[in-house]
């Protein structure tokens, strides 16, 4: 491979002429910049007290009092925002974990398993695929006032945990990753189905159940609509619904805006960490589904 | 394998098969109810429920005896879709998030190939750091987002004050395409890092041949690499269109912004504040005609790039 690769690539070298190269870092550093300013003005912007924020240069650092406005974020309602934090971490952790193994059982049943219906089901659920959570959101307000549960935590969690993208995406998964010939011998050797499928094929399939998790973690982290629609008590609110609330509340409560804008740079940590130490598995999981 | 091998031949070994084919498949029953019932029972308690729901409730409409009356819910046939269809604000909202899309949806899709094919192409150098970079505002949640360039459009507090303050980007005239452009911020890298890993797979060898030919890094793209990852396009395509049509956390924050948002803008804050007043009957035939519209719409997509792959 490398023997043959190497010397086209010596070949090919020098026609990338210097003008092509540098028109095409110039994209890339434009685009760097595009995405990355507002990132980093929320930084900046976090670590400034309220006169700095409003006089000092906006791209660049004053006094940093970043730990102080933490503090003081803590201290405000009674660290009403870092129980949003927490409510967001149960949402979408616990969702996220329950739904990828939920729909990792799934896949890897429609992948393995021929049974009646099979096709019918998966083309069920690849109609879920099309149908976007934000449309779901008034009917499942109007399923969960018909049982008087509205406003309550398993409201918002307990549709969050159905990913059937996740179905598909480890269904794929599983036909290509997990060898039948595997699956048989684990037969013969006397293990039984379900304990196949979490000592051979899970470890098999973690690339796509890393993908699902992260990917169903972002959803529930950013879900809005729902909550919107479902809750009343801000005690349950997810950070994106408490934020958006305080937003609102800016004009007549001048002060809240510090809070909003280290909170907003709180709330995306949590994701930045998953995507960055994950991103070995999501990358390759990413690539199954797209090919299909 | 090594059964395939087995010749009717031998009928005793045949015999031995088919009785454990049938233990096996009798087990497997058990096996499969256990892996897809979860699922399945959460599937139709949240998906297909909702939407029977949210259908019936569409063809309710209420009644009052008298003025003062006690209102009932009574069957009222189509009632709600003839107001659906006759309610111009619901279809000024439709008409806005389609002439957002068949803007912003090209435009960040073109962006996110671009930027993907620059990525898989020998030009660049730093790939790491550029994918990352590119994908970190993927991170942010659109509420968030939207709170961000509420900011830095703002023609005061902006890093970029100089052009905030000649351009008002939250005006009645450009609102719009400043949220087309907090969506572009958010969605480029996701929809790039879906393409990059579909050029990832394709194997080098064939355009190794190409660049022997001498062709540029623009004609392989162009001529080899877009047409074998048609399928992720259209993945990405298909996903894009479904979240325009559902916009609503980034307008829904503008409109503490700006009056030019209002809470009609989107066909989904229009479900809200229909769902509100309370008009629970009106706001789920909107639901159902909206979803109807993505469904329809996304189908059309599918099935237009299929035929031209064809």
């Amino acid at each position: 491979m490398s023997a043959t690769k190497a010397p086209v690539k010596k070949h090919n070298g020098p026609r990338e002429s210097l003008f092509s190269r540098s028109g095409a870092m110039l994209v890339m550093a434009i685009c760097t910049f595009y995405f990355l300013i507002p990132i980093w003005w929320l930084f900046v912007a976090a670590t400034k007290d309220r006169g700095d924020f409003t006089s000092s240069a906006p791209l660049w650092f004053a006094d940093f009092n970043l730990v102080e406005n933490i503090v003081n974020l803590a201290n405000y309602r009674d660290g009403l925002f870092f129980q949003w934090m927490l409510n967001s971490i149960l949402y979408a952790g616990a969702g996220a974990a329950v739904a990828t193994l939920f729909a990792t059982m799934m896949g890897y049943a429609l992948a393995k398993y021929s049974f009646r219906g099979r096709e019918t089901l998966f083309n069920v659920v690849l109609g879920g695929v099309l149908v976007p959570a934000t449309a779901l959101a008034l009917p499942l307000f109007l399923v969960f006032s018909q049982v008087g549960a509205t406003n309550t935590f398993w409201s918002v969690f307990l549709p969050s945990i159905v990913s059937p993208f996740g179905v598909y995406l480890a269904r794929i998964y599983a036909t290509s990753s997990v060898p039948d010939e595997l699956v048989e011998a684990a037969r013969i050797d006397g293990s039984g189905e379900v304990r196949t499928f979490f000592t051979v094929a899970t470890r098999l399939m973690t690339p796509a159940m890393v993908t699902i998790f992260l990917f169903q973690f972002v959803t529930i982290w950013n879900n809005f609509f729902l909550p919107l629609i479902m809750l009343r008590d801000e005690k349950l609110f997810p950070v994106t619904l408490g934020l958006y609330i305080w937003n609102s509340q800016v004009n007549q409560i001048p002060e809240i805006r510090a809070y909003v804008i280290i909170g907003a740079l709180l709330s995306i940590i949590p994701l930045i960490i998953a995507f960055l130490s994950l991103q070995r598995f999501w990358r390759s999981g990413l690539g199954t589904g797209a090919l299909k | 394998m090594t059964t395939d091998i087995a010749t009717p031949a031998t009928p005793k070994k045949a015999v031995t098969k088919k009785t454990r084919a049938k233990t096996k498949a009798t087990n497997n029953r058990a096996a499969v109810l256990f892996f897809i019932a979860p699922f399945s029972i959460l599937f139709s308690l949240f998906y297909i429920l909702p939407i029977l729901v949210a259908i019936y409730q569409s063809l309710l409409t209420v009644e009052r005896e008298g003025t003062f009356g006690k209102p009932t819910e009574v069957f009222g046939g189509f009632v709600q879709y003839a107001r659906v269809f006759q309610d111009s604000s619901f279809w000024d909202s439709i008409l806005r998030v389609l002439g957002f899309g068949i803007v912003q949806v090209p435009v960040m899709l073109g962006l996110a190939l671009l930027l993907a094919l620059l990525l898989d192409s020998p030009l660049v150098k730093g790939k790491r750091f550029f994918r990352l970079a590119f994908f970190a505002p993927y991170a942010v949640p659109g509420v968030i987002a939207a709170v961000m360039w509420g900011f830095l459009y703002s023609p005061n507090l902006s890093p970029f004050t100089a052009i905030t303050k000649e351009i008002n980007f939250l005006g009645a005239d450009l609102v719009l395409w400043s949220i087309a452009n907090v969506v572009t911020w958010v969605f480029v890298g996701y929809n790039m890092i879906i393409i990059y890993s579909a050029l990832l797979a394709i194997p080098s060898e064939i355009y190794e041949a190409a660049r022997l030919d001498g062709a540029s890094q623009a004609r392989i793209a162009w001529s080899i690499k877009i047409p074998l990852i048609t399928p992720a396009i259209t993945l990405t395509a298909i996903f894009s269109i479904i979240g325009t049509l559902q916009l609503l956390a980034e307008p829904q924050v503008f409109k503490s912004f700006t009056s030019a948002v209002t809470s009609t803008y989107t066909p989904n804050l229009l479900i809200y504040s229909t769902a509100s007043v309370p008009n629970v009957n009106l706001a789920a035939a909107f639901s159902v005609v909206l979803a109807l519209f993505t469904f329809a719409l996304s189908f059309t997509v599918l099935k237009f790039t299929q035929r031209k792959a064809d």
